[in-house]
């Protein structure tokens, strides 16, 4: 201790510290807490993949529509200018769909959140957005993949949504019952084995589901192939960066939310914008 | 570089947080769903498969994000 100098007395002891910080929410407060967060981390990621499919994507758009014109099947009047469609348009439909789908998987990590061995929040949130991109995006885009304006009949568009949203339901269900499979055999089989069973398991059942439902194949016979293919991963990078973006971001705030206490990097001061600080 | 010695055993498999119930989440979930389908619906499918609003609007104005999403578009 320090011995009182000066003129002070030393009646006033030294305050207790604080609490490190208010305690972490717990069951519903705690979920409704991780969703709030999945959608914010969602919409950011949707900036992400916004920025990604203006830059990789509109020009293969752009093409495509190109091709559309010079073979006079185009739409007739255009409500929206080209502009409005490639800015307003595609921020709409991207950051609507980044939202929602940050929602989604925040309610899947609530699923997953302690059910994952040792991993830690920040893991599980990398693995649940690795599962949704896989589930919700390559399983239906290695059977039914994106198609740029032009490649496809608009006579069988109700056939072609139908199928692309079964196979969208489809991957949901067999990540989610492989990942239930894969935890089951953990006892049993360890970890390792268990993930590599569960995943075996899943390949097979998406393969199943290939070999079952009918293919499409609706590109014009003298469609540009090199446009195809560079607009399709055009499309994929899109996706990647989405769930790349939510996974990284999304760990980041789950971890301060299920972590308020000594976290590592409160020894700094605490920036106003969990977000926006890198640790 | 810290630890030299490498534990003989690891250490039980503690988890990081309490599992979450079912109860707890699925009101969330229920929420979420209405929410999820509306906006999947009317950015993915509405004025292509089906069409609850008439006319193109929709369609046209989430006509580039519904390409480069993967959704079927016309």
């Amino acid at each position: 201790m320090k011995p009182a100098s000066g003129g002070r007395p030393p009646a006033a002891p030294v305050p207790p510290p604080p609490p490190p910080s208010r305690p972490a929410p717990a069951g519903s407060a705690l979920v409704r807490a991780l969703l709030v967060r999945g959608m914010l981390a969602g919409l950011a990621a949707g900036v992400v993949a916004l920025a990604v499919s203006y830059l990789l994507g509109e020009p293969r758009v752009e093409a495509a529509v190109a091709f559309e014109e010079s073979h006079a099947h185009g739409h007739g009047e255009e409500l929206f200018s080209r502009t409005l469609q490639s800015t307003g348009g595609l921020a709409t439909g991207v950051l609507l769909f980044g939202t929602a789908v940050g929602g989604v998987a925040a309610l899947a990590f609530c699923f997953a959140l302690g059910r994952t061995g040792r991993l830690a929040p920040r893991a599980t949130a990398a693995l649940v957005s690795l599962a949704a991109l896989a589930g919700l995006y390559l399983v239906p885009f290695l059977k039914y993949p994106a198609n740029p304006p032009s490649v496809g009949d608009p006579d069988t568009i109700g056939t072609r949504t139908a199928l692309y949203f079964l196979m969208m339901l489809l991957g949901v269900l067999l990540a989610s019952a492989a990942a239930v499979l894969g935890r089951a055999l953990v006892p049993r089989f360890g970890a390792w084995y268990a993930s590599v069973a569960a995943a075996g398991a899943l390949v097979l059942a998406v393969g199943l589901a290939y070999a079952l439902l009918p293919g499409v194949d609706e590109v014009p016979a003298d469609f540009p192939a090199t446009l195809l293919w560079r607009f399709r991963l055009a499309a994929l990078a899109v996706q990647a960066a989405l769930w790349t973006a939510f996974g990284l971001l999304f760990g980041e705030l789950a971890e301060r939310v299920l972590r308020p206490g000594p976290a590592p990097a409160a020894a700094r001061t605490p920036p106003p914008h969990p977000a926006a600080s890198v640790r | 570089m810290a630890e030299t010695a490498v534990p003989a055993a690891l250490p039980p498999v503690r988890p990081v947080a309490a599992p979450l119930s079912v109860r707890e989440i699925l009101p969330w979930a229920a929420f979420l769903a209405v929410v999820a389908l509306v906006v999947l619906y009317f950015v993915g499918a509405e004025q292509g498969a089906t069409s609850l609003v008439s006319g193109e609007a929709v369609h046209e104005w989430v006509h580039d994000a519904r390409h480069l999403l993967g959704f079927p578009c016309h």
